[in-house]
């Protein structure tokens, strides 16, 4: 469910022990296979190779077998993901209300489209189509929180935000990333 | 005078909507209120109401006095609330929204009733009507307004069959979108042979603008498990499965805690309220396919295969989950079964429509004042709802269409607001019920656009197992950008009809055979938008990119916002002077046109 959680607590994708505790609680493997690959997301962060070939030969499948769910549904992962997901509405109510400007934006702004991490590994962005808070489009989901009634000026001022609490947590900012003319952000 | 704190509690709004608005920062100022005026009541965290325009949504409920709720709450409103309403027992009428007020209550002065509000005059809730009004973690609360009596009445007093004629009798049609009568549909698996019988709720709400289910789910989540312990009664099916799409996290959280709940009082598991039948609930989270909505696929996909759906027959009724007989409905068709049990066919058959009994609930979005959820017997019109329940078209401007289903749907224009919504009207008119989304547009939205943006949404959803689906809405989808792109041709209109009845006639499941329906509605009724962007290379609604230029206008005060903002330096001008687009180095990305204060800049 939750995303990686901070940074704490994530085992290199070469350890492999934590694949046996995640099969451990699943007594009865059938039909079990999506939850067991979502249980080794939320260790992992991603589902890396070696993990998903030890799933598939624990559970005694074929390794394509595992492939195929991994690229079927667009919520699992194969590489990294950044510390925090930005999900950006591209439902209908969003589209109508201006969200692919405000997607536009928020892509200008991090420099990375549909299914990009940044290159300092702070965020992964992708579209969604739709979080179900149409009533208040457009919207956007960081991790588990949504932001809603966006327009691209407070986008932009979202994710410049964000990115400030996120290198301060980290610690040693990065300077010259601090802060570039923000004169539309008053809110 | 000071109100006396007995049986005081304090409702906050904490549905999805309501946290995306700030709920939880409201939670907090409540708590810190109630610390400071020395009081300790219930903070009761609610489901959705309905009102998403008006989150943070707070009531205040006081013995034998009408609830008060207040709307667009902020955090620091609430130390006045407290102390003036809770703590002096005079509500602020200029923040409060409405009042309920119960039978011998005398309303407060100056605060509308619920009835008096456009908004909830119209409904008629049978689905919400618990929605907002009770603790969704507290079973007690269901079990105070009537809940699990209908499961009661149905395992002590009524054998399977009965049940079964009941649900038959009372008109109920599927509301996931196919509107197969619910009755029929559970006496094929009651009557298939096969052992054991699985049941399934199908909550992967995936069509964009719709949430009822999410609603339904988080603020009344023991009215849907009531509802399938109903049916695994009826049919004599001891397995089910709630398949809740992963994007609904809160949903999830709180079915469990119901889920454990009744099992705990018996109403789940095994001889439930000492009867000899038994019914063992789990969830299944879903993992990010809009496909996993129709049966077949969602039946794989439980299974733990890719979600890729197969020919039907067999229906799932004879040889469904693990190829045994299995019933699939949505969330809101189980939500209705518990009332239309105890309270008998009759009182369910009595509203609606000929064709269609009941009542539906919508999700309302896109350019509307009141966003939200409703609830409204069936063959009310589209009028009525846009118009009062949704408090008309946002910013005074003219109502266009209504997208009424989704990806899978159509649009209704103006001209047939008059329309009742029932399953057959709306077929007739080209749409149709779908899962309940409607998402209302103005004169500032091109239908060629939405048409498009609904194909790449399909296109990108198709799975991708038969042709028809597969290529035919990257066809489709291909002439829609190139005609929103100043490239139509004149063939483009028949090619895209022809295209889409192909697809409707040979797609294999759902999705497919729907994919068509809102290019062929948009060409049925805003046929001439088609043809400008086509004849003329113009966009009507100013949406379409490639057809339209951007330009500075007097208004222009020379404040260089634009010239600083644009990304590729196309606008020049000094300060205090008009400024000027190179429209040979326009991207038409819009930034100058969102950033300009003074609606300078305008696009041609």
């Amino acid at each position: 469910m939750s995303q990686q959680s901070a940074d704490l607590g994530v085992p290199d994708p070469s350890d492999l022990a934590p694949v046996d505790d995640i099969l451990k609680a699943f007594p009865e493997k059938k039909g079990m296979l999506i939850p067991i690959l979502q249980g080794v997301q939320d260790v992992y962060g991603f589902v890396p190779e070696g993990v998903a070939n030890k799933v598939a030969d624990e559970m005694g499948v074929y390794r394509s077998q595992v492939y195929g769910i991994l690229t079927f549904y667009t919520q699992f992962h194969l590489s990294p993901r950044g510390r925090q997901t930005i999900r950006a509405c591209a439902g209908t109510a969003c589209h109508v209300k201006g969200g692919k400007q405000v997607i536009l934006r928020m892509e200008g702004e991090l420099g990375v489209g549909h299914g990009g991490t940044t290159e300092d590994g702070l965020f992964s962005f992708e579209h969604v189509a739709c979080i179900g808070a149409c009533g208040l489009a457009p919207v956007i989901m960081v991790d588990d929180d949504a932001f809603g009634h966006l327009d691209p000026n407070k986008a932009e001022s979202v994710i410049k935000k964000l990115r400030r609490e996120a290198l301060k947590e980290i610690g040693g900012a990065d300077t010259g990333e601090q802060s570039s003319g923000d004169e539309n952000t008053e809110e | 005078m000071a109100s006396d704190p007995v049986g005081q509690k304090i409702f906050i709004g904490m549905g999805t909507c309501g946290l995306a608005t700030g709920a939880a920062a409201v939670h907090e100022s409540v708590q810190e209120a109630l610390k400071k005026v020395g009081r300790d009541i219930p903070i009761i965290k609610t489901g959705c109401i309905g009102m998403c325009s008006k989150e943070v949504l707070v009531d205040i409920v006081q013995p034998n006095l009408p609830r008060v709720t207040y709307g667009q709450v902020q955090p620091e409103m609430i130390e006045k609330i407290i102390e003036e309403h809770l703590v002096g027992g005079n509500p602020i009428a200029d923040l409060a929204i409405g009042q309920i007020v119960d039978e011998g209550m005398d309303p407060f002065k100056e605060i509308p009733t619920y009835m008096d509000l456009p908004v909830f005059r119209k409904q008629k809730r049978i689905v919400l009507r618990r929605c907002g009004f009770i603790d969704p973690d507290s079973i007690d609360d269901y079990l105070a307004t009537g809940g699990y009596q209908g499961l009661e009445k149905a395992v002590k007093s009524m054998p399977p069959a009965d049940i079964r004629e009941t649900v038959k009798e009372s008109g109920l049609r599927g509301r996931g979108g196919g509107g197969f009568p619910t009755g029929l549909k559970w006496e094929f698996c009651a009557n298939a042979d096969g052992d054991p019988k699985y049941l399934i709720c199908n909550a992967d709400e995936g069509d964009p603008g719709a949430f009822m289910d999410r609603s339904i789910l988080e603020g009344d989540p023991h009215a849907v498990i009531e509802g399938m312990a109903i049916a695994s009664y009826a049919i004599g099916a001891e397995y089910g499965y709630i398949y809740c799409r992963a994007e609904y996290p809160l949903a999830i959280q709180r079915l469990k805690i119901a889920i454990s709940q009744a099992e705990e009082k018996g109403y789940l598991g095994q001889n439930i309220l000492g009867s000899d039948t038994s019914f063992t609930l789990r969830i299944k989270e879903g993992a990010g396919a809009f496909v996993c909505g129709e049966e077949t696929a969602l039946m794989a996909s439980v299974e733990g295969k890719r979600g890729m759906p197969r020919p039907r027959p067999p229906f799932p009724a004879h040889r469904g989950l693990w190829d045994h007989p299995t019933n699939i409905n949505n969330v809101e068709t189980y939500a209705c079964v518990p009332p239309i049990v105890f309270d008998g066919a009759e009182s369910y058959a009595a509203i609606g429509t000929e064709g269609t009994k009941g009542t539906k609930v919508f999700a309302l979005a896109g350019k509307i004042n009141n966003t939200g959820l409703i609830e409204v017997a069936a063959g009310t019109t589209l009028g009525e709802i846009i118009h009062e329940i949704g408090g008309g078209i946002e910013g005074g401007r003219e109502f266009k269409a209504a997208q009424l289903g989704g990806p899978s749907g159509g649009c209704l224009p103006a001209n047939l607001v008059e329309t009742p919504i029932d399953y057959d009207s709306l077929i007739e008119a080209g749409a149709m019920m779908g899962s309940g989304g409607v998402v209302v547009m103005d004169d500032s939205d091109c239908m060629v656009d939405v048409a498009r943006f609904f194909l790449t949404f399909t296109e990108n959803e198709s799975c991708g197992k038969c042709v028809p689906c597969r290529v035919g809405t990257k066809a489709m989808n291909a002439v829609l950008t190139r005609i929103t792109e100043g490239g139509g041709v004149e063939e483009d209109l028949e090619n895209l009809a022809q295209l889409g009845e192909q697809i409707k006639k040979t797609s294999l499941c759902g999705l497919g055979q729907t994919a068509p329906n809102p290019v062929l509605s948009t060409m049925r009724y805003f046929r001439d938008e088609y043809e400008a962007h086509i004849h003329d290379g113009k966009c009507p609604a100013k949406i379409c990119t490639a057809l339209i230029t951007f330009g500075i206008n007097e208004a222009c005060t020379g404040c260089t916002v634009c010239a600083k903002k644009c990304p590729v330096g196309a606008i020049t001008g000094e300060r205090k002077e008009l400024h000027v687009i190179d429209q040979s180095l326009c991207t038409k990305c819009n930034v100058c046109f969102e950033v300009c204060k003074f609606d300078a800049v305008v696009k041609e």
